[in-house]
């Protein structure tokens, strides 16, 4: 990267967790929960960026590739299901060339009213190295994409498998995106500073990400559920004071495996059945927000 | 660094996938399948019966499992050594007791130097389906020409020789294949391979030597995930397995025959402190109703009669 490197990125002011001005989700609900499942498509045999490699093994990277695939052919449908009996909708971070590759998976997840943002063009695509012009291209590609395919025009970002640039929330606030999922600083919504227009950072996780859960700290299918369990608890019971956000990101591929999805039901049974959560998109979470706190919060 | 501008190329970009070997297929879509005996659930052991050289090749990779110390590694060698000795009996014996017959990937190399156990296989009525010579013997597409199908020769000839079977089926080391695998595996007559793990069905895979099937192999649900990457016990790894066997017959029960690929190794599921448990979980899963143990063959055959 040529970019000039900063120690402080200047995204935003502190603001301690304690006295937070009071945010009331509706209905008076103290926790808006919002599940984003990851609709992606990654190359078989992507070209080289030389910041990060796409695949752990020479392609054909056959478990890589084939284990994300049975997102598309076997677990969405597993998933989706279960998110629709319990009436969680989606916000889908979109690889957004599965659009081209297989609408089947997008249109099924638009017919569920699901709402989409960009997740880059193919997860096996980084935006490490881009320059502005390349960046630009990316957004602008994604937006027309989406549009073109589901009728939504996307509001938000996160960024493909999370590779950014110091241009990255400048240019989606430019190109009108509402809000971003790339920064983990809170539990509540946070206006980002950026150089024109308006971007929410909304709380998404990579603590509670399904990934995370089952690739970084080696949970099973059971203490994954539990853990999504005692997030909420704890998010709907500060949030009584002030709302909080809980974000379950997953990936179908993971949760939508026949030893997982079981006690995943049981999560979405046990929050759909607390009366404390807002369950709700994240476009809408970003609206209630923006409503409470004016236009320069 | 800056980018080519061909990184923001697309050549692929296109309806379904973006290469020839498989069309896109969501399994929700699909006739639903019949098992035979009117089975809903079909359980696939495959257990893997490993050699590991004490000298390791790194050509192309590693394979999971092999030696870690400075040479001799003795630790690892004969760990891995207790598994061909013991732990298959156990295993061997858990399926026997319920009266299932299984898949069994088997290096060439075990063949060659354990006849009695391959006789103890075969008279136990089970699949040996090919898996490489040894676990020196990993494929990649960065190996030089000529030496995977070599080694898919060399395994399949000394398999058929020293069984008097030729096998049907094929697991590669690592399930780790070059672009020209399907097609050599095609080539050399084996009907089915279990390295892609896109599906919980059989599917058929286009190569240039003509199709061949995948059986996709559940590396998620296999003991050396769960227990050896994961680092959970046992008690949850039967937990795992009947969560998903759960789930699968429930779906059954709409959406047609499904399968439950179970993974083991020998020398980590065959311990005296974890078969006992083991041993259980087979029991628990025989008596399930409308579900029943099978080959990979069994599997390829009904699900061939329904294409």
């Amino acid at each position: 990267m040529t970019d000039t490197q900063v120690s402080d990125p200047g995204l935003y002011d502190y603001a301690p967790w304690r006295e937070r001005p009071r945010l009331e989700w509706p209905g008076g609900k103290s926790c808006a929960v919002w599940v984003a499942p990851n609709l992606e498509f990654y190359e078989l045999d992507p070209p080289a960026n030389p910041h990060r490699k796409s695949w752990g093994r020479p392609h054909p990277d056959v478990v890589g590739y084939s284990h994300r695939d049975h997102a598309n052919r076997v677990s969405h449908w597993r998933m989706a299901d279960v998110m629709s009996k319990h009436g969680f909708p989606g916000s889908v971070s979109l690889s957004v060339a599965l659009c081209d590759h297989i609408p089947e998976v997008v249109d099924d997840a638009a017919q569920r009213g699901w709402e989409f943002f960009s997740h880059g063009i193919y997860n096996t695509r980084y935006s490490y190295g881009m320059d502005e012009a390349q960046e630009r291209a990316i957004i602008e590609d994604s937006i027309a994409t989406v549009k073109r395919a589901t009728g939504q025009t996307i509001r938000g970002w996160l960024a493909p498998a999370l590779t950014h640039t110091p241009r990255t929330l400048d240019l989606i606030a430019e190109y009108g995106l509402d809000y971003t999922c790339d920064l983990y600083h809170d539990d509540q919504p946070t206006d980002i500073r950026v150089a024109s227009g308006r971007l929410t950072a909304i709380p998404y996780s990579l603590e509670v990400n399904d990934h995370y859960g089952f690739f970084i700290y080696n949970m099973s299918p059971r203490e994954y559920a539990d853990t999504l369990i005692r997030q909420f608890e704890r998010l709907a019971s500060e949030g009584e004071k002030s709302g909080t956000v809980m974000c379950i990101p997953l990936h179908s591929y993971l949760i939508g495996q026949p030893h997982r999805i079981g006690p995943f039901e049981e999560v979405l049974r046990h929050i759909a059945a607390d009366g404390r959560a807002w369950i709700a998109r994240a476009g809408e979470i970003v609206d209630s927000y923006r409503a409470q706190t004016g236009e320069a919060a | 660094m800056t980018l080519d501008p061909s990184y923001l190329e697309y050549s692929m970009r296109r309806r379904g996938m973006d290469h020839d070997s498989y069309p896109y297929s969501a399994l929700p879509t699909r006739p639903p399948l019949r098992w035979p005996g009117e089975r809903l659930l079909l359980i696939w052991p495959v257990i893997s019966l490993e050699y590991f050289p004490m000298v390791p090749s790194d050509l192309p990779f590693r394979a999971p499992g092999h030696m870690q110390t400075a040479y001799p590694d003795y630790r690892h060698y004969t760990a891995r050594e207790y598994g061909t000795r013991i732990g298959i009996y156990r295993l061997l014996d858990a399926f026997e007791a319920v009266g299932a017959r299984i898949s069994v990937a088997c290096n060439a190399a075990i063949a060659q130097r354990y006849p009695a156990l391959i006789q103890d296989i075969l008279a136990g009525g089970h699949e040996i389906i090919a898996h490489a010579t040894d676990m020196n013997a990993a494929i990649a597409s960065n190996m030089p020409a000529g030496a995977e199908a070599a080694i898919i020769g060399e395994a399949i000839e000394t398999l058929h020789s020293l069984t008097g079977q030729r096998p049907r089926g094929w697991l590669s080391i690592a399930r780790s294949q070059s672009f020209e695998t399907p097609q050599l595996l095609a080539e050399a007559g084996i009907e089915y391979m279990c390295d892609w793990v896109n599906d919980e069905l059989p599917y058929t895979f286009a190569t240039p030597a003509g199709s061949i099937v995948n059986i996709p192999l559940n590396h998620e649900l296999s003991d050396r995930q769960i227990i050896n990457v994961q680092q959970q016990s046992v008690d949850s790894y039967a937990l795992q397995i009947e969560d998903a066997a759960a789930w699968l017959l429930a779906e059954a029960a709409t959406g047609g025959g499904r399968m439950l690929p179970m993974h083991l190794t020998p020398y980590i599921m065959g311990l005296p402190y974890r078969i006992d448990a083991f041993d259980r979980l087979v029991e628990r899963l025989a008596a399930l109703p409308a579900a029943g143990f099978a080959t990979g063959s069994d599997i390829l055959d009904a699900w061939k009669a329904q294409q």
